[in-house]
């Protein structure tokens, strides 16, 4: 399956392999540099390249390429999935998963691979048993173990890895018994050029930090299931009970973890909290051109519109713009030709608007189309589907635990047509 | 970080190396092994060091010395550095106790083994020696390091060690010596057969843990060896959730090309769709066969499959999602495909690489099957954020799904994207809109003319694909559009793009009798400019003038030659080719002969339009979600996915061997525990975790697996003697009660439907469990038991080992006994998980006499109160087929329920038979056989003395279903032939329908509660809220009566059923939107089955 994993910067620095068969050079990797010097933009790098004796499946994530290497027939997906599921370690480890923190820890880093990958295939990818098997690194432990040359390694198996509930380690203790549950829904829209909704749907998930002593059996049900419309579970959540009830069983995992991910499709449901008006014009002569834009709330059920950000990304003759905020801070990148106006939250009684000139290259057509908007937002406190959790219930264990819910609505990609 | 500069303090204090301070200077007298770091970050400093202080610091004795010089030195590799002058510095501490500092050895000797076979070879007895230490995470760590040392010597080593660990009673090391297969056949593929036989033992393994690695190496070294799967294809199947996401991976992909293999295709045209399926699955071998002469009725384990697969959909591992959805389109009846669309949308939110596969996946699927995308064609439209390849097959997508409905939709959709600013995607846009009209013949003007008006355009990429685009169009009508072409002739001088110039140039020549001025002229032009043309220009401007030369000689003779003479002399080979080709074909002289007379004929002939197909048509010839399908070319290590066979190979072999009915019953219980299996865990006390899914599977499973288990067992308990008696006691004990379990399997099925209801009221199920704890408990109480204490055993020597945790002896015999039941109850539950059609019950369950008495005995005997039959209130016109004519040889028959009371006999339900010759000869003595094959008392018509061509006749009969719906089967004869046909009758048709007033119903539903009653709230669709509706639906369903209601929104239905007699009421409360049903009877099976039909018919839309 997976023979080797090669790091690169997005500066094209190599700067971390694994081999986990036999070495295969690093030089294989200068496919992968043609294919990345072709692309120009790193999200344009074909995920799967071919090579004569092998193919290189790569995922781009944190500014950085987890870039395997490949022999034989495997199905894409699985070594995609697995990339990411490194790099989401990385993350879990360290904090971040960026070129700094994973040359910092770099023996850690690769005690790591080496207990994820067996011979290419994957052993242990659960989060709970790698830390288990290998400590995160903490300051403080890291002292220690300088002083008293014990080390970050765990010296037997983990409970989880023989269990049925590889997610969850024995003998968890907590003095608070805490479950908190984040329901974060993400709008995701095409808006036109006259405001209308070409396309909506909310998709959201929700984040759970469970820290819970013991074994506990945990049901979480909802006011209106019925409004999901496809859902995926963590491991942990009985798929039986959920196609029948509706409700949510499971044993947590401990700490942080998603439990599960849904999908609201039906346009009708999804409500667009926010209305763009713009107005956008290059002009044929005197290479210049006008931008005017006004952003309102819409459906907001009451709330506040909070870290309001409308993104544009203009065109390439754009050189540079001259604009005037009523309300928060812009930024023109004249490299990246991206305008960023960071409006923050918005105030139904005076309403932001951006205004001003923008100036082209001279001598260059004017641009065929408008850019897109990109808008950013968040809503406290809200649900944009309406979802609402009802309950949840402890099994199992006597201790009664602190529950919290809370509810937070953004844009995901939320795009207005101009 | 940190921790490494504390430590250079802490080395520097000792005193013992000299301080990395002045990285600079040291640099300077480093030999060039290192000095090739030396473009190394501030942070790899320590890099600089000589491998000299790295020796000292490794031979010192300090272990911080030890392990900081060995962090350095995993530093190296990370980078790639060389560090292997190390190696035997290195090696002497592969003994060592420290844990972290031996990991960071293996590593160090895994990667270097292979370039010092030598030294290598002095750290193989310390491997040795760990595998037999009772830490299985060590034993487990020596055999990955061992086996990941790629020297031939040990082969043989390697090779003792896989075939000891292979039975090692920790599942962890099983897994990892599965993974030692894959790595002892890559270094020695000569080992091929001995590595079969572990594999073949491995295969076996019931644990979860090694199924996913096992299947693995079965892949990479014997993927051929199908029949080595036959024995556990269920086993896998039943496993399958709760293996680990990666194994499932892999074994859904292997066990799509094993379906392959042995089950014959869903996808025929007269395919009879699952409804028998379960029933099947009931079937002993020989009703099976008998099933084999119907049209096409799935394989049992086909359905297994696909049932056990669809909740891993739900799966937050796309890999797993992905695989599914591949497993539902290579194996499923196609109209069970549209459950994975869902969830392939899903994944679109997912990382962009993951879009891109799954993009590509649908593409392909799209193509063949619109209709399956179709609703979700929105979550394809493009934004403008996405990468360039995940536009582009997005639009590949919304091109594949267009058609007359939608096309004006997707049209306005692609106006946006011609105007985005990646030119190459609105290139491609172009393209689809070509598609787009050569596809839908409706809009083909429509298209045409908005890419004419992109002719204008200010870009010149999008002018080009708008000519080529165009000129393919064109070819389909030219005749109509001369205008379009005049108009291109007239933009031709601006567009410079030399692949729009030749299309251009093309459609001069070959239309030029549309426009008979403007072609020589544009052909004047180009004799002017063709030294400064592309190629492919060039070629174009030759062909043009061939063309004008044979239809308008006159006016461009000259002209020809003139270019002909250009292209002669041309620097390019093709084209000189091409000139001397033409010259000799148009211009007559001596030497050109016969041919140049059909120079007209031959340039000039009518060529087909071109046909705009998509990059994905054909992909499927690949597995989907497989590297092969996504480069759309054969990737190495490809195993081709093999056509469905034509006749199903012997289904047998899948059987496990020491039962009947056994398997059936098993593959029930097991995915029932899968997920049931927390519950049980939780309530165990702590100390029983270890027991792993070892103990889970045996006590879960019905006794004769245990006995399978204990074979396995057999082999690998070598030491173990007390285990190993044991469960050779326990088989030879299940050999002499083979008889009594077959019997009393039969018994656990027809127990499953009735309690599964009862579970739903707790409090009355208690009862019957204990019933059947003491009727099934005690009979496999002995195998179980043994099976039981066995498992415990295993658990005992792995925490023995583990010193840490103690085991405590634990009461053997009561606690298997209730979780026996537990299970079984909860396997209960599942089967109406599971079945997506309406389910009819098991064949062979017959309330057995005695089952039947028991049951009575705890129910309330119902009081025959004045119960009034009534006449049918709707008698269905739909009537099914008993044989069809292809079968039955040209006789055909089909039956309908007449809901009528049964004239022959009380008990009896009453069916009407059309009988038709389709022959063209005439069939004698039309009869039923008088051997039943099921036992049914069935009352027969009267023999048909002569049935002439193409008549038919209708006869009625009584079939006395004993309340169950079990099929009738009977032979069918006429003067020469039999057909074996069957009669499956929905439960609803069990019932007779009966009057009574609104109190009666309440008061008989007083009678008949607890275990009596099921329920379950549904919602309904709006066009059902109506009375009427609700009615008429479940009239249609079954033949009830309707009992006047007084109050609004609860209807009540009444029946009794045919044979016994037993009341059955039906009641629906509607509260808005969700709807009650209750169904009171005492024949609680039927009364399941009658919700599960009132639920579907209310939840589905339509009449």
């Amino acid at each position: 399956m997976i023979h080797s994993v090669f790091l690169i910067s997005n500066a094209g620095d190599l700067f971390l392999e694994k081999h986990w068969k036999s070495v295969i050079s690093r030089s294989i990797c200068d496919y992968f540099f043609e294919a990345r010097e072709k692309a120009v933009e790193p999200d344009n790098v074909p995920p799967v390249i071919r090579t004569p004796h092998h193919y290189l499946i790569n995922i781009y994530r944190e500014k950085i390429f987890f870039v395997s290497v490949i022999q034989t027939e495997v199905p894409p997906l699985f070594v995609i999935e697995f990339l990411h599921r490194v790099a989401e370690t990385f993350q879990d480890y360290f904090g971040e998963c960026s070129e700094t923190t994973i040359k910092d820890n770099v023996v850690i880093v690769y005690e790591l691979l080496e207990e994820m990958l067996d011979n290419g295939f994957p052993l242990a990818t659960e989060s709970n048993i790698l830390k288990e098997l290998i400590r995160p690194p903490t300051i403080l432990r890291s002292m220690v173990n300088t002083i008293t040359g014990s080390s970050n390694v765990g010296e037997t198996l983990p409970t989880g890895q023989l269990s049925t509930i590889p997610w969850r380690r024995a003998g968890v203790k907590y003095t608070n018994n805490e479950a908190y549950f984040d329901v974060v829904e993400e709008i995701d829209a095409i808006l036109d050029k006259s405001g209308t909704t070409v396309f909506a749907e909310i998709q959201g998930v929700i984040d759970a930090c469970v820290k819970l002593s013991g074994m506990p059996d945990l049901t979480l049900s909802f006011m209106n299931p019925r409004l999901l419309d496809d859902v995926s579970f963590h491991p942990c959540v009985r798929y039986k009970r959920w196609e029948s009830e509706r409700v949510i069983s499971f044993i947590p995992p401990d700490g942080n973890f998603q439990l599960m991910s849904y999908h609201i499709s039906a346009q009708n449901l999804v409500a667009i909290p926010v209305y763009v008006k713009q107005n956008i014009s290059f002009f044929e002569t005197g290479s210049s051109g006008r931008l005017d834009i006004t952003v309102g709330p819409k459906q907001t059920m009451g709330k506040t519109l909070e870290c309001l950000v409308v993104t544009v990304h203009m065109p390439k003759v754009v050189l540079s713009a001259n604009l005037s905020a009523t309300q928060g801070t812009y930024n023109y990148d004249p490299v990246t030709k991206i305008l960023v106006w960071d409006i923050g939250k918005l105030n139904p009684q005076k309403l932001p608007n951006l205004k001003g000139s923008l100036s082209l290259q001279s001598g260059a057509p004017k641009p065929e189309e408008n850019p897109s908007l990109n808008i950013d937002l968040k809503i406290q406190q809200l649900a944009i589907s309406g979802l609402k959790v009802n309950r949840l219930d402890v099994y199992g264990e006597k201790y009664k635990p602190f529950k919290g819910v809370k509810y937070v609505s953004k844009a995901g990609k939320f795009q207005v047509r101009t | 970080m940190l921790g490494m500069s504390a430590n250079s303090v802490s080395y520097n204090e000792q005193g013992s190396v000299e301080s990395g301070v002045d990285a600079a200077q040291e640099n300077s007298s480093i030999p060039a092994s290192i000095s090739s770091g030396g473009a190394a970050s501030s942070l790899f400093s320590a890099d600089y060091k000589k491998n000299e202080d790295l020796k000292e610091m490794l031979e010192s004795n300090k272990e911080s010395l030890k392990l900081e010089a060995m962090k350095r030195i995993v530093g190296l590799i990370a980078k790639g550095k060389n560090a292997s002058e190390l190696f035997p510095a290195v090696v002497k501490n592969v003994a060592s106790k420290n844990i972290e500092l031996k990991k960071l050895v293996y590593v160090y000797l895994v990667r270097y083994a292979e370039e010092q076979q030598d030294l290598a070879l002095l750290s193989i007895s310390t491997f040795q020696r760990a595998l037999k230490d009772p830490n299985q995470l060590i034993r487990a760590s020596a055999l990955r390091v061992l086996s990941s040392i790629r020297v031939p010597i040990i082969v043989p080593i390697m090779m003792l060690a896989i075939k000891e660990a292979a039975t090692d009673l920790s599942p962890y090391v099983r897994k990892t010596a599965a993974h030692a297969i894959q790595k002892l056949f890559s270094l020695d593929p000569d080992q091929k057969e001995h590595l079969i036989e572990v594999i073949e033992k491995l295969l076996k393994d019931k644990s979860t843990l090694v199924a996913g690695s096992v299947v693995m190496a079965f892949e990479e070294v014997c993927p051929d060896r199908i029949d080595l799967i036959h024995k556990n294809y269920r086993k896998l199947c039943n496993l399958l959730v709760d293996v680990e996401e990666w194994g499932q991976v892999v074994i859904i992909h292997m066990l799509t090309r094993y379906a392959r293999t042995q089950f014959v295709s869903p996808w025929r045209e007269d395919a009879v769709f699952d409804e028998n399926s379960e029933k099947a699955f009931y079937d002993s071998e020989e009703e099976r066969r008998v099933d084999q002469s119907k049209p096409y009725i799935m394989d049992p384990d086909h359905r297994l499959l696909l049932r056990n697969t669809k909740p891993l959909l739900q799966s937050r591992n796309t890999a797993v999602v992905m695989a599914v959805s591949q497993l539902y389109w290579h194996l499923s009846p196609k109209h069970e495909l549209s459950i994975i669309t869902k969830s392939l949308v899903r994944l679109l939110r997912s990382h962009r690489e993951v879009q891109y596969i799954v993009l590509q996946n649908i593409a392909t699927m799209s193509i063949q099957r619109k209709g399956m995308f179709e609703p979700f064609m929105k979550s394809f439209y493009v934004r403008s954020t996405d990468a360039t390849h995940i536009k582009t097959l997005k639009l590949e997508i919304l091109t594949n799904l267009a058609n007359e409905a939608n096309i004006s939709t997707i049209l306005r959709e692609f106006q946006t994207y011609v105007k985005s600013q990646d030119k190459a995607f609105a290139a491609a846009t172009i393209q689809a809109i070509g598609c787009c009209a050569t596809n839908i013949s409706e809009v083909t003007d429509t298209c045409l003319n908005g890419l004419v008006l992109l002719l204008s355009n200010r870009d010149e990429t999008v002018v080009a694909e708008s000519v080529v685009v165009i000129k393919k169009l064109l070819q389909t009508q030219p005749s109509q559009h001369s205008d379009i072409i005049k108009h291109m002739a007239k933009l031709f001088d601006n567009i410079t793009v030399p692949m729009a110039r030749a299309s251009i140039l093309w459609l001069m020549g070959e239309y030029c009798e549309h426009v008979p001025k403007i072609a020589p002229d544009v052909l004047r032009k180009m004799a002017k400019t063709f030294t400064d043309e592309e190629d492919i220009v060039k070629l174009q401007i030759v062909n043009l003038a061939a063309k004008l030369y044979l239809t308008n000689s006159k006016q461009t003779k000259l002209l020809t030659q003139y270019i002909l003479n250009l292209g002669k002399y041309d620097q390019n080979y093709d084209i000189r080719d091409r000139t001397r080709f033409i010259r000799q074909l148009i211009v007559p002289n001596e030497k050109s002969g016969a041919l140049s007379k059909y120079a007209r004929r031959i340039l000039m002939a009518p060529k087909p339009a071109p046909v705009l197909q998509s990059a994905f048509k054909d992909r499927d010839r690949f597995q989907l979600g497989t590297l092969s399908h996504t480069l759309n070319s054969q990737a190495s290590g490809y195993l081709e996915l093999s056509d469905w066979p034509a006749v199903a190979p012997d289904q047998s072999v899948r059987n496990v061997e020491v039962k009947e009915a056994g398997a059936p019953a098993l593959s029930k219980s097991k995915p029932a525990k899968s997920n049931e299996k927390f519950y049980s865990d939780s309530e165990e006390e702590e100390g029983e975790e270890e027991e792993g899914s070892n103990s889970e599977d045996s006590s879960s499973s019905s006794s004769e697996e245990s006995v399978r288990e204990s074979e396995s067992e057999e082999n690998s308990n070598d030491s173990n003697k007390s285990s190993s008696s044991q469960s050779e006691k326990s088989s030879s004990e299940s050999d002499s009660e083979k008889k009594k379990k077959t019997l009393k399997n039969k018994k656990l099925q027809q127990q499953k439907p009735d309690s599964k209801d009862r579970k739903q009221k707790n409090g009355n199920a208690v009862k019957v469990e204990s019933r059947s704890e003491s009727e099934s408990g005690s009979e496999s109480s002995s195998s179980e038991s043994s099976s039981e204490s066995r498992s415990e055993l295993d658990s005992d020597s792995d925490s023995g080992t583990d010193q840490k945790k103690n085991t405590k002896p634990k009461p053997v015999q009561s606690k298997p006994v209730i979780k026996q039941v537990e299970k079984k109850e909860v396997s209960l539950l599942d089967l109406d998980d599971f079945s997506p059609a309406p389910v009819t019950t098991p064949k062979s369950s017959i309330l057995s006499p005695n089952l039947l008495s028991d049951l009575q005995g705890l129910l309330i005997s119902p009081t025959a109160s004045a119960l009034q039959a009534s006449s049918p209130v709707f008698v269905p016109e739909t009537s099914h087929e008993l044989l069809h004519r292809m079968t039955g040889k040209g006789l055909s028959a089909q039956y309908r329920f007449t809901r009528q009371p049964c004239i022959y006999g009380n008990s009896m339900v009453s069916l009407q038979l059309t009988l038709s010759n389709r022959t063209d000869q005439a069939l004698e003595n039309i009869h039923i056989s008088e051997k039943s094959s099921t036992g049914q008392n069935i009352h027969r018509f009267n023999a048909i003395e002569r049935l002439e061509p193409q008549a038919s006749v209708t006869v009625s009969m009584g079939v006395d279903f004993n309340d169950s719906t079990q099929t009738a089967n009977f032979q069918l004869c006429t003067k020469e032939d039999e057909f074996s046909v069957s009669i499956q009758p929905a439960v609803g048709e069990l019932l007779l329908p009966i009057t009574m007033s609104e109190a009666d119903f309440t008061k008989e539903q007083g009678k008949l509660v607890g275990m009596n009653e099921s329920s379950a709230t549904i919602t309904i669709t709006p066009e059902n809220v109506s009375s009427q509706s609700v009615n008429r639906k479940v009239v249609s369903v079954a033949n009830l009566g309707v009992i006047p209601s007084g109050q609004e929104n609860i209807y009540r239905f009444a029946g009794k059923t045919v044979s016994s007699g037993s009341l059955v009421l039906v009641s629906v409360a509607l509260k808005d939107p969700d709807a009650m049903i209750t169904i009171n009877t005492e024949k609680t099976v039927m009364g399941s089955m009658l919700l599960r039909q009132v639920k579907t018919a209310l939840t589905n839309s339509g009449p």
